[in-house]
Protein backbone atom coordinates (compact mmCIF):
# COMPACT_ATOMS: atom_id res chain seq x y z
CA UNK A 1 0.00 0.00 0.00
CA UNK A 2 1.17 3.54 -0.75
CA UNK A 3 2.00 5.81 2.15
CA UNK A 4 0.85 9.39 2.36
CA UNK A 5 3.13 10.06 5.30
CA UNK A 6 6.28 8.15 6.11
CA UNK A 7 8.29 8.79 9.27
CA UNK A 8 11.52 6.95 9.82
CA UNK A 9 13.34 7.03 13.17
CA UNK A 10 12.23 10.52 14.04
CA UNK A 11 13.74 12.07 17.14
CA UNK A 12 12.51 15.44 18.36
CA UNK A 13 14.05 17.33 21.23
CA UNK A 14 12.95 20.61 22.73
CA UNK A 15 16.02 21.70 24.65
CA UNK A 16 16.72 18.92 27.13
CA UNK A 17 13.39 17.16 26.63
CA UNK A 18 13.08 14.41 24.09
CA UNK A 19 9.47 14.43 22.93
CA UNK A 20 9.66 11.93 20.08
CA UNK A 21 12.08 9.00 20.38
CA UNK A 22 12.91 7.02 17.32
CA UNK A 23 9.39 7.24 15.98
CA UNK A 24 8.49 5.41 12.78
CA UNK A 25 5.11 5.16 11.10
CA UNK A 26 3.72 4.71 7.57
CA UNK A 27 0.32 6.34 7.21
CA UNK A 28 -1.53 4.81 4.26
CA UNK A 29 -2.96 6.92 1.45
CA UNK A 30 -6.72 7.30 1.12
CA UNK A 31 -7.53 5.91 4.56
CA UNK A 32 -8.61 7.24 7.93
CA UNK A 33 -5.84 6.83 10.50
CA UNK A 34 -6.13 7.82 14.14
CA UNK A 35 -3.23 8.47 16.45
CA UNK A 36 -4.21 7.73 20.04
CA UNK A 37 -2.31 8.58 23.18
CA UNK A 38 -2.45 10.26 26.56
CA UNK A 39 -2.16 14.04 26.69
CA UNK A 40 1.42 15.18 26.54
CA UNK A 41 2.45 12.09 24.59
CA UNK A 42 3.59 14.24 21.67
CA UNK A 43 0.64 13.82 19.29
CA UNK A 44 0.28 17.47 18.32
CA UNK A 45 4.04 17.77 17.95
CA UNK A 46 4.00 14.83 15.55
CA UNK A 47 1.19 16.43 13.52
CA UNK A 48 3.15 19.68 13.30
CA UNK A 49 6.02 17.67 11.79
CA UNK A 50 3.73 16.58 8.93
CA UNK A 51 3.10 20.22 8.06
CA UNK A 52 6.71 21.25 8.44
CA UNK A 53 5.78 23.59 11.30
CA UNK A 54 8.28 21.69 13.44
CA UNK A 55 11.47 20.09 12.13
CA UNK A 56 12.75 16.75 13.43
CA UNK A 57 16.02 16.80 15.34
CA UNK A 58 16.93 13.58 13.56
CA UNK A 59 15.32 11.11 11.19
CA UNK A 60 13.54 11.36 7.87
CA UNK A 61 10.05 12.45 7.04
CA UNK A 62 8.42 12.05 3.65
CA UNK A 63 4.96 13.49 3.14
CA UNK A 64 3.20 13.28 -0.24
CA UNK A 65 6.55 12.37 -1.79
CA UNK A 66 8.22 15.50 -0.40
CA UNK A 67 11.23 15.38 1.87
CA UNK A 68 9.69 17.84 4.33
CA UNK A 69 12.69 18.82 6.52
CA UNK A 70 14.65 19.93 3.46
CA UNK A 71 11.97 22.25 2.04
CA UNK A 72 12.63 25.98 2.14
CA UNK A 73 10.14 28.33 3.80
CA UNK A 74 8.62 29.25 0.44
CA UNK A 75 8.37 25.63 -0.62
CA UNK A 76 6.78 24.78 2.72
CA UNK A 77 4.10 27.41 2.26
CA UNK A 78 3.23 25.94 -1.14
CA UNK A 79 3.36 22.44 0.27
CA UNK A 80 0.93 23.28 3.07
CA UNK A 81 -1.77 24.11 0.52
CA UNK A 82 -2.09 20.36 -0.05
CA UNK A 83 -3.37 20.03 3.53
CA UNK A 84 -6.59 20.89 5.26
CA UNK A 85 -6.75 21.13 9.00
CA UNK A 86 -9.69 21.16 11.38
CA UNK A 87 -8.77 22.76 14.70
CA UNK A 88 -10.19 21.89 18.09
CA UNK A 89 -12.31 25.04 18.25
CA UNK A 90 -12.54 25.42 14.48
CA UNK A 91 -10.28 28.53 14.50
CA UNK A 92 -12.61 30.48 12.19
CA UNK A 93 -11.53 34.06 11.50
CA UNK A 94 -13.88 35.83 13.85
CA UNK A 95 -14.12 39.07 11.91
CA UNK A 96 -15.26 37.23 8.77
CA UNK A 97 -18.64 35.71 7.90
CA UNK A 98 -19.16 32.04 7.10
CA UNK A 99 -18.96 32.87 3.41
CA UNK A 100 -15.76 34.90 3.81
CA UNK A 101 -14.17 32.19 5.95
CA UNK A 102 -14.78 29.44 3.42
CA UNK A 103 -13.94 31.71 0.50
CA UNK A 104 -10.69 32.82 2.17
CA UNK A 105 -8.39 30.11 0.75
CA UNK A 106 -10.19 30.31 -2.60
CA UNK A 107 -9.57 34.07 -2.86
CA UNK A 108 -5.97 33.66 -1.73
CA UNK A 109 -4.93 30.78 -3.90
CA UNK A 110 -7.21 30.38 -6.93
CA UNK A 111 -8.14 32.50 -9.94
CA UNK A 112 -11.86 31.83 -9.51
CA UNK A 113 -14.10 34.85 -10.02
CA UNK A 114 -16.73 36.02 -7.53
CA UNK A 115 -19.53 33.85 -8.92
CA UNK A 116 -17.40 30.75 -9.12
CA UNK A 117 -16.27 31.28 -5.53
CA UNK A 118 -19.85 31.69 -4.33
CA UNK A 119 -20.82 28.48 -6.15
CA UNK A 120 -17.92 26.57 -4.62
CA UNK A 121 -18.71 27.91 -1.14
CA UNK A 122 -22.35 26.78 -1.46
CA UNK A 123 -21.17 23.39 -2.67
CA UNK A 124 -18.87 23.03 0.35
CA UNK A 125 -21.61 24.21 2.70
CA UNK A 126 -23.90 21.47 1.42
CA UNK A 127 -21.11 18.90 1.75
CA UNK A 128 -20.78 19.64 5.47
CA UNK A 129 -24.53 19.70 6.00
CA UNK A 130 -25.20 23.42 6.42
CA UNK A 131 -27.74 25.48 4.53
CA UNK A 132 -27.40 28.93 3.06
CA UNK A 133 -28.93 30.64 6.10
CA UNK A 134 -25.54 30.63 7.79
CA UNK A 135 -23.76 32.11 4.78
CA UNK A 136 -23.58 35.69 6.05
CA UNK A 137 -23.43 35.02 9.78
CA UNK A 138 -20.34 35.71 11.88
CA UNK A 139 -18.73 32.84 13.82
CA UNK A 140 -20.07 34.34 17.06
CA UNK A 141 -23.61 33.79 15.77
CA UNK A 142 -23.02 30.08 15.10
CA UNK A 143 -23.22 27.14 17.51
CA UNK A 144 -20.10 25.12 18.33
CA UNK A 145 -21.19 22.32 16.02
CA UNK A 146 -21.91 24.69 13.15
CA UNK A 147 -18.52 26.34 13.60
CA UNK A 148 -16.87 22.93 13.29
CA UNK A 149 -18.77 22.35 10.07
CA UNK A 150 -17.67 25.70 8.65
CA UNK A 151 -14.11 24.92 9.74
CA UNK A 152 -14.27 21.66 7.86
CA UNK A 153 -15.71 23.35 4.77
CA UNK A 154 -12.82 25.83 4.85
CA UNK A 155 -10.33 22.96 5.25
CA UNK A 156 -11.85 21.21 2.23
CA UNK A 157 -11.99 24.29 0.00
CA UNK A 158 -8.75 23.66 -1.88
CA UNK A 159 -9.41 19.92 -2.24
CA UNK A 160 -6.64 18.82 0.12
CA UNK A 161 -4.85 15.53 -0.20
CA UNK A 162 -4.42 15.18 3.54
CA UNK A 163 -6.95 16.29 6.12
CA UNK A 164 -5.69 16.69 9.69
CA UNK A 165 -7.90 16.76 12.75
CA UNK A 166 -6.36 17.71 16.10
CA UNK A 167 -8.68 16.41 18.81
CA UNK A 168 -11.79 17.17 16.80
CA UNK A 169 -14.24 16.24 19.55
CA UNK A 170 -12.44 17.19 22.76
CA UNK A 171 -14.65 19.43 24.85
CA UNK A 172 -17.79 18.91 22.76
CA UNK A 173 -21.13 17.62 24.06
CA UNK A 174 -22.13 14.06 23.10
CA UNK A 175 -24.51 15.10 20.32
CA UNK A 176 -22.05 17.44 18.63
CA UNK A 177 -19.34 14.79 19.12
CA UNK A 178 -21.42 12.29 17.19
CA UNK A 179 -22.09 14.84 14.49
CA UNK A 180 -18.40 15.63 14.08
CA UNK A 181 -17.49 11.96 13.97
CA UNK A 182 -20.14 11.30 11.33
CA UNK A 183 -18.78 14.25 9.40
CA UNK A 184 -15.24 12.85 9.53
CA UNK A 185 -16.40 9.51 8.17
CA UNK A 186 -18.57 10.94 5.41
CA UNK A 187 -15.80 13.30 4.40
CA UNK A 188 -13.10 10.66 4.57
CA UNK A 189 -15.15 8.10 2.68
CA UNK A 190 -17.06 10.08 0.09
CA UNK A 191 -14.89 13.08 -0.87
CA UNK A 192 -12.83 11.44 -3.61
CA UNK A 193 -12.39 8.34 -1.46
CA UNK A 194 -9.20 7.04 -2.95
CA UNK A 195 -7.46 10.39 -2.77
CA UNK A 196 -8.16 11.93 0.62
CA UNK A 197 -6.04 10.76 3.53
CA UNK A 198 -7.44 11.62 6.97
CA UNK A 199 -5.27 11.75 10.07
CA UNK A 200 -6.98 12.23 13.42
CA UNK A 201 -5.46 12.87 16.82
CA UNK A 202 -7.73 11.73 19.57
CA UNK A 203 -8.16 10.15 22.94
CA UNK A 204 -11.80 9.29 22.36
CA UNK A 205 -11.43 5.53 22.03
CA UNK A 206 -15.08 4.74 21.24
CA UNK A 207 -15.24 7.04 18.25
CA UNK A 208 -11.78 6.03 17.10
CA UNK A 209 -12.76 2.39 16.91
CA UNK A 210 -15.85 3.32 14.89
CA UNK A 211 -14.39 5.68 12.35
CA UNK A 212 -10.77 4.63 11.74
CA UNK A 213 -9.30 2.23 9.21
CA UNK A 214 -5.98 2.22 11.05
CA UNK A 215 -5.05 3.09 14.61
CA UNK A 216 -1.66 4.02 16.02
CA UNK A 217 -0.83 4.36 19.68
CA UNK A 218 1.75 6.95 20.72
CA UNK A 219 3.30 6.44 24.13
CA UNK A 220 6.33 8.28 25.53
CA UNK A 221 7.40 9.46 22.11
CA UNK A 222 7.15 6.14 20.34
CA UNK A 223 4.51 4.38 18.27
CA UNK A 224 4.00 1.21 20.28
CA UNK A 225 1.24 -0.23 18.11
CA UNK A 226 0.01 0.45 14.59
CA UNK A 227 -2.53 -1.80 12.99
CA UNK A 228 -5.90 -2.01 11.22
CA UNK A 229 -8.78 -1.28 13.59
CA UNK A 230 -9.95 -4.90 13.96
CA UNK A 231 -6.47 -6.03 14.96
CA UNK A 232 -5.99 -3.06 17.25
CA UNK A 233 -9.10 -3.97 19.25
CA UNK A 234 -7.51 -7.30 20.17
CA UNK A 235 -4.04 -6.03 20.97
CA UNK A 236 -2.33 -7.64 23.93
CA UNK A 237 -0.03 -4.71 24.60
CA UNK A 238 -0.55 -3.98 28.32
CA UNK A 239 -0.40 -0.14 28.10
CA UNK A 240 -2.97 -0.08 25.32
CA UNK A 241 -5.20 -2.67 26.98
CA UNK A 242 -5.24 -0.45 30.03
CA UNK A 243 -6.14 2.58 27.90
CA UNK A 244 -8.86 0.61 26.08
CA UNK A 245 -10.31 -0.83 29.28
CA UNK A 246 -10.15 2.50 31.10
CA UNK A 247 -12.04 4.35 28.45
CA UNK A 248 -14.56 1.72 27.35
CA UNK A 249 -16.09 1.23 30.80
CA UNK B 1 30.63 34.73 55.80
CA UNK B 2 28.58 32.02 54.21
CA UNK B 3 25.42 34.02 54.71
CA UNK B 4 26.93 37.00 52.91
CA UNK B 5 28.08 34.77 50.10
CA UNK B 6 24.59 33.36 49.77
CA UNK B 7 23.09 36.81 49.66
CA UNK B 8 25.56 37.76 46.97
CA UNK B 9 24.80 34.65 44.96
CA UNK B 10 21.10 35.24 45.26
CA UNK B 11 21.55 38.85 44.23
CA UNK B 12 23.47 37.97 41.09
CA UNK B 13 21.09 35.16 40.31
CA UNK B 14 18.11 37.50 40.37
CA UNK B 15 19.87 40.30 38.52
CA UNK B 16 21.24 37.80 36.01
CA UNK B 17 17.86 36.25 35.37
CA UNK B 18 16.24 39.63 34.90
CA UNK B 19 18.92 40.83 32.53
CA UNK B 20 18.76 37.60 30.57
CA UNK B 21 15.01 37.68 30.22
CA UNK B 22 15.17 41.34 29.15
CA UNK B 23 17.87 40.48 26.61
CA UNK B 24 15.73 37.63 25.36
CA UNK B 25 12.87 40.08 25.01
CA UNK B 26 15.05 42.44 22.99
CA UNK B 27 16.15 39.51 20.83
CA UNK B 28 12.64 38.44 19.98
CA UNK B 29 11.59 42.04 19.41
CA UNK B 30 14.46 42.40 16.95
CA UNK B 31 13.35 39.21 15.22
CA UNK B 32 9.85 40.66 14.95
CA UNK B 33 11.25 43.84 13.44
CA UNK B 34 13.30 41.99 10.82
CA UNK B 35 10.41 39.69 10.03
CA UNK B 36 8.10 42.66 9.41
CA UNK B 37 10.75 44.24 7.17
CA UNK B 38 11.30 41.01 5.25
CA UNK B 39 7.60 40.46 4.66
CA UNK B 40 7.03 44.08 3.66
CA UNK B 41 9.00 43.57 0.48
CA UNK B 42 7.60 40.18 -0.43
CA UNK B 43 4.54 39.80 -2.61
CA UNK B 44 1.60 39.58 -2.36
CA UNK B 45 1.34 43.19 -1.23
CA UNK B 46 -1.71 43.56 0.94
CA UNK B 47 -2.79 47.07 -0.07
CA UNK B 48 -6.41 46.53 0.90
CA UNK B 49 -5.51 45.37 4.40
CA UNK B 50 -3.24 48.40 4.75
CA UNK B 51 -6.05 50.77 3.78
CA UNK B 52 -8.47 48.98 6.12
CA UNK B 53 -6.02 49.53 8.97
CA UNK B 54 -5.59 53.18 8.05
CA UNK B 55 -9.37 53.64 8.31
CA UNK B 56 -9.41 51.72 11.55
CA UNK B 57 -6.76 53.95 13.13
CA UNK B 58 -8.38 57.14 11.86
CA UNK B 59 -11.76 56.01 13.09
CA UNK B 60 -10.51 55.14 16.52
CA UNK B 61 -8.36 58.16 17.20
CA UNK B 62 -9.41 61.15 15.09
CA UNK B 63 -12.09 62.44 17.45
CA UNK B 64 -9.97 61.98 20.57
CA UNK B 65 -6.97 63.63 18.95
CA UNK B 66 -9.10 66.61 17.95
CA UNK B 67 -10.66 66.94 21.39
CA UNK B 68 -7.46 66.62 23.41
CA UNK B 69 -5.50 68.85 21.07
CA UNK B 70 -8.03 71.67 21.46
CA UNK B 71 -7.68 71.69 25.24
CA UNK B 72 -3.92 71.12 25.20
CA UNK B 73 -3.53 74.14 22.95
CA UNK B 74 -5.75 76.19 25.25
CA UNK B 75 -4.04 75.28 28.51
CA UNK B 76 -0.51 75.65 27.21
CA UNK B 77 -1.37 79.13 25.97
CA UNK B 78 -2.85 80.04 29.32
CA UNK B 79 0.23 78.88 31.23
CA UNK B 80 2.69 80.46 28.85
CA UNK B 81 0.82 83.75 28.94
CA UNK B 82 0.98 83.83 32.74
CA UNK B 83 4.70 83.10 32.67
CA UNK B 84 5.51 85.59 29.95
CA UNK B 85 3.34 88.34 31.36
CA UNK B 86 5.48 88.40 34.52
CA UNK B 87 8.50 89.03 32.35
CA UNK B 88 6.62 91.43 30.15
CA UNK B 89 7.29 89.38 27.07
CA UNK B 90 3.78 88.24 26.30
CA UNK B 91 4.20 88.89 22.57
CA UNK B 92 6.32 85.74 22.58
CA UNK B 93 3.35 83.61 23.64
CA UNK B 94 2.37 82.90 20.02
CA UNK B 95 5.70 81.51 18.83
CA UNK B 96 6.46 79.66 22.07
CA UNK B 97 3.13 77.92 22.02
CA UNK B 98 3.32 77.08 18.34
CA UNK B 99 6.82 75.70 18.69
CA UNK B 100 5.87 73.60 21.72
CA UNK B 101 2.87 72.17 19.96
CA UNK B 102 4.53 71.51 16.63
CA UNK B 103 7.75 70.04 17.99
CA UNK B 104 6.53 68.17 21.06
CA UNK B 105 2.87 68.13 22.01
CA UNK B 106 1.45 67.15 18.65
CA UNK B 107 3.68 64.15 17.88
CA UNK B 108 3.97 62.88 21.47
CA UNK B 109 0.32 63.26 22.44
CA UNK B 110 -0.94 61.84 19.15
CA UNK B 111 1.38 58.87 19.56
CA UNK B 112 0.21 58.25 23.11
CA UNK B 113 -3.42 58.41 22.04
CA UNK B 114 -2.76 56.00 19.17
CA UNK B 115 -0.91 53.66 21.55
CA UNK B 116 -3.89 53.55 23.89
CA UNK B 117 -6.50 53.26 21.18
CA UNK B 118 -4.80 51.25 18.43
CA UNK B 119 -1.61 49.66 19.80
CA UNK B 120 -3.74 48.08 22.50
CA UNK B 121 -6.38 47.00 19.99
CA UNK B 122 -3.73 45.41 17.78
CA UNK B 123 -2.27 43.42 20.65
CA UNK B 124 -5.74 42.31 21.75
CA UNK B 125 -6.85 41.37 18.26
CA UNK B 126 -3.73 39.45 17.26
CA UNK B 127 -3.44 37.91 20.75
CA UNK B 128 -7.01 36.62 20.54
CA UNK B 129 -6.27 35.15 17.14
CA UNK B 130 -3.22 33.47 18.61
CA UNK B 131 -4.99 31.79 21.52
CA UNK B 132 -7.91 30.67 19.37
CA UNK B 133 -5.53 29.10 16.82
CA UNK B 134 -6.54 31.52 14.04
CA UNK B 135 -2.85 32.34 13.56
CA UNK B 136 -2.11 28.62 13.20
CA UNK B 137 -4.96 28.37 10.72
CA UNK B 138 -3.31 31.08 8.60
CA UNK B 139 0.08 29.41 8.76
CA UNK B 140 -1.37 26.01 7.88
CA UNK B 141 -2.93 27.59 4.80
CA UNK B 142 0.54 28.70 3.82
CA UNK B 143 -0.01 32.38 4.68
CA UNK B 144 2.55 34.22 6.79
CA UNK B 145 0.71 35.69 9.77
CA UNK B 146 3.33 38.43 10.13
CA UNK B 147 2.73 39.46 6.55
CA UNK B 148 -1.04 39.20 6.71
CA UNK B 149 -1.58 40.76 10.14
CA UNK B 150 1.67 42.48 11.07
CA UNK B 151 2.86 44.37 7.99
CA UNK B 152 -0.38 46.28 7.22
CA UNK B 153 -0.77 47.38 10.84
CA UNK B 154 2.81 48.60 11.29
CA UNK B 155 2.88 50.66 8.10
CA UNK B 156 -0.64 51.97 8.59
CA UNK B 157 0.27 53.38 12.02
CA UNK B 158 3.38 54.90 10.52
CA UNK B 159 1.36 56.69 7.84
CA UNK B 160 -1.57 57.58 10.11
CA UNK B 161 0.38 59.26 12.89
CA UNK B 162 1.85 62.14 10.84
CA UNK B 163 -1.66 62.82 9.54
CA UNK B 164 -3.07 62.83 13.06
CA UNK B 165 -0.13 65.01 14.03
CA UNK B 166 -1.28 67.60 11.49
CA UNK B 167 -4.81 67.49 12.85
CA UNK B 168 -3.49 67.95 16.37
CA UNK B 169 -1.33 70.84 15.28
CA UNK B 170 -4.14 72.64 13.50
CA UNK B 171 -6.79 72.20 16.20
CA UNK B 172 -4.36 72.99 19.04
CA UNK B 173 -3.42 76.24 17.34
CA UNK B 174 -7.05 77.15 16.95
CA UNK B 175 -7.43 76.58 20.70
CA UNK B 176 -4.32 78.60 21.38
CA UNK B 177 -5.50 81.51 19.24
CA UNK B 178 -8.88 81.44 20.95
CA UNK B 179 -7.42 81.63 24.46
CA UNK B 180 -4.61 84.00 23.56
CA UNK B 181 -6.46 86.48 21.40
CA UNK B 182 -10.11 86.11 22.36
CA UNK B 183 -9.91 85.35 26.07
CA UNK B 184 -6.66 86.88 27.27
CA UNK B 185 -6.76 89.77 24.85
CA UNK B 186 -3.34 89.59 23.21
CA UNK B 187 -3.62 91.80 20.16
CA UNK B 188 -3.89 89.61 17.09
CA UNK B 189 -1.14 91.49 15.26
CA UNK B 190 1.26 91.00 18.16
CA UNK B 191 0.22 87.35 18.54
CA UNK B 192 1.22 86.71 14.94
CA UNK B 193 4.08 89.19 14.60
CA UNK B 194 6.83 87.08 16.10
CA UNK B 195 5.57 83.81 14.63
CA UNK B 196 7.28 84.40 11.30
CA UNK B 197 10.59 84.96 13.04
CA UNK B 198 10.70 81.62 14.84
CA UNK B 199 8.49 79.21 12.97
CA UNK B 200 9.48 77.75 9.62
CA UNK B 201 8.97 74.59 7.63
CA UNK B 202 11.61 72.66 9.56
CA UNK B 203 9.56 73.00 12.72
CA UNK B 204 6.69 71.29 10.98
CA UNK B 205 9.07 68.70 9.55
CA UNK B 206 10.49 67.88 12.97
CA UNK B 207 7.01 67.04 14.27
CA UNK B 208 6.14 65.01 11.20
CA UNK B 209 9.33 62.94 11.34
CA UNK B 210 8.80 62.26 15.02
CA UNK B 211 5.20 61.26 14.42
CA UNK B 212 6.25 58.88 11.65
CA UNK B 213 8.91 57.21 13.78
CA UNK B 214 6.53 56.97 16.75
CA UNK B 215 3.86 55.48 14.49
CA UNK B 216 6.18 52.80 13.24
CA UNK B 217 7.25 51.95 16.80
CA UNK B 218 3.68 51.90 18.14
CA UNK B 219 2.63 49.51 15.36
CA UNK B 220 5.67 47.34 15.93
CA UNK B 221 5.12 47.15 19.70
CA UNK B 222 1.37 46.54 19.41
CA UNK B 223 1.75 43.69 16.93
CA UNK B 224 4.76 42.26 18.78
CA UNK B 225 2.82 41.91 22.01
CA UNK B 226 -0.07 40.38 20.08
CA UNK B 227 2.04 37.66 18.50
CA UNK B 228 3.74 37.02 21.84
CA UNK B 229 0.51 36.20 23.67
CA UNK B 230 0.37 32.82 25.31
CA UNK B 231 -2.34 31.08 27.27
CA UNK B 232 -5.97 32.12 27.26
CA UNK B 233 -7.88 35.34 27.86
CA UNK B 234 -5.47 36.23 30.64
CA UNK B 235 -2.58 36.17 28.21
CA UNK B 236 -4.47 38.53 25.90
CA UNK B 237 -5.02 40.96 28.79
CA UNK B 238 -1.34 40.91 29.68
CA UNK B 239 -0.32 41.44 26.06
CA UNK B 240 -2.68 44.39 25.66
CA UNK B 241 -1.38 45.97 28.83
CA UNK B 242 2.24 45.43 27.83
CA UNK B 243 1.59 47.02 24.44
CA UNK B 244 0.28 50.22 26.07
CA UNK B 245 2.90 50.46 28.81
CA UNK B 246 5.87 49.74 26.56
CA UNK B 247 4.45 51.90 23.82
CA UNK B 248 4.31 54.94 26.10
CA UNK B 249 7.69 54.31 27.71
CA UNK B 250 9.43 53.91 24.38
CA UNK B 251 7.76 57.00 22.87
CA UNK B 252 8.84 59.24 25.74
CA UNK B 253 12.41 57.95 25.87
CA UNK B 254 12.80 57.94 22.12
CA UNK B 255 11.45 61.49 21.99
CA UNK B 256 14.51 62.81 23.79
CA UNK B 257 17.02 61.11 21.52
CA UNK B 258 15.06 61.92 18.41
CA UNK B 259 14.91 65.57 19.46
CA UNK B 260 18.65 65.83 19.98
CA UNK B 261 19.24 64.19 16.62
CA UNK B 262 16.73 66.29 14.67
CA UNK B 263 17.86 69.53 16.26
CA UNK B 264 21.31 68.88 14.82
CA UNK B 265 20.00 67.85 11.43
CA UNK B 266 17.31 70.43 10.86
CA UNK B 267 18.43 73.67 12.48
CA UNK B 268 21.43 75.82 12.97
CA UNK B 269 21.10 76.45 16.72
CA UNK B 270 24.69 75.62 17.47
CA UNK B 271 23.86 72.95 20.06
N1 LIG C 1 7.56 24.31 21.09
C1 LIG C 1 7.75 23.55 22.19
N2 LIG C 1 8.77 23.80 23.02
C2 LIG C 1 8.99 23.05 24.11
N3 LIG C 1 8.23 22.00 24.47
C3 LIG C 1 7.19 21.68 23.69
C4 LIG C 1 6.88 22.43 22.50
N4 LIG C 1 5.78 21.89 21.92
C5 LIG C 1 5.42 20.84 22.70
N5 LIG C 1 6.25 20.71 23.76
C6 LIG C 1 6.17 19.68 24.81
O1 LIG C 1 6.05 18.43 24.18
C7 LIG C 1 5.20 17.57 24.93
C8 LIG C 1 4.15 16.98 24.01
O2 LIG C 1 3.26 18.00 23.63
P1 LIG C 1 2.08 17.75 22.58
O3 LIG C 1 2.66 17.30 21.30
O4 LIG C 1 1.24 18.97 22.54
O5 LIG C 1 1.28 16.56 23.26
P2 LIG C 1 -0.19 16.00 22.94
O6 LIG C 1 -0.71 16.67 21.75
O7 LIG C 1 0.00 14.53 22.77
O8 LIG C 1 -1.01 16.28 24.17
C9 LIG C 1 4.61 18.40 26.06
O9 LIG C 1 5.30 18.05 27.24
C10 LIG C 1 4.92 19.81 25.65
O10 LIG C 1 5.15 20.61 26.80
MG1 LIG D 1 -2.36 18.01 21.45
Amino acid sequence: MKSAISCKNIIKRFGEHTILKNLSIEIPKGKITTILGYSGAGKSTLMKHFLGLVKPTQGSLTVLDQNVPTLSDDELRKFRKRFGMLFQYAALFDSLTTYENIAFPLKEFTDLNKNEILERVKELLTAVGLNEDSLYKLPSELSGGMRKRVGLARALALKPEILLYDEPTTGLDPITTKMVNDLITTTGRTENTTELTSVIISHDIQATLKISDYIAFLEKGEIIEFSPTEEFKNTTHPTIRKFLDLTTH
Amino acid sequence: MLAIKNVFNKFFEIVGENVLSKLEGIGSFATHFFSIMYWTFKSPYRIKLFIDQLYFIGNKSLFIVALTSLFSGMVITYQTYIGMKVMGAYTLVGPIVVLTIAKELAPVFSAIIVTGRCGAAMAAEIGTMKVTEQIDALEVMGISSRQYLGVPRVWATMVALPLLNLVFLFVANVGSWFVGVELLGIEEAKYYAKLKEFVDFNVLLEGLIKAGVFGYIVGLIGTYHGFKVQGGAEGVGKGTNAAVVWGMIVILILDYFLTSLLVRLLYDYGV
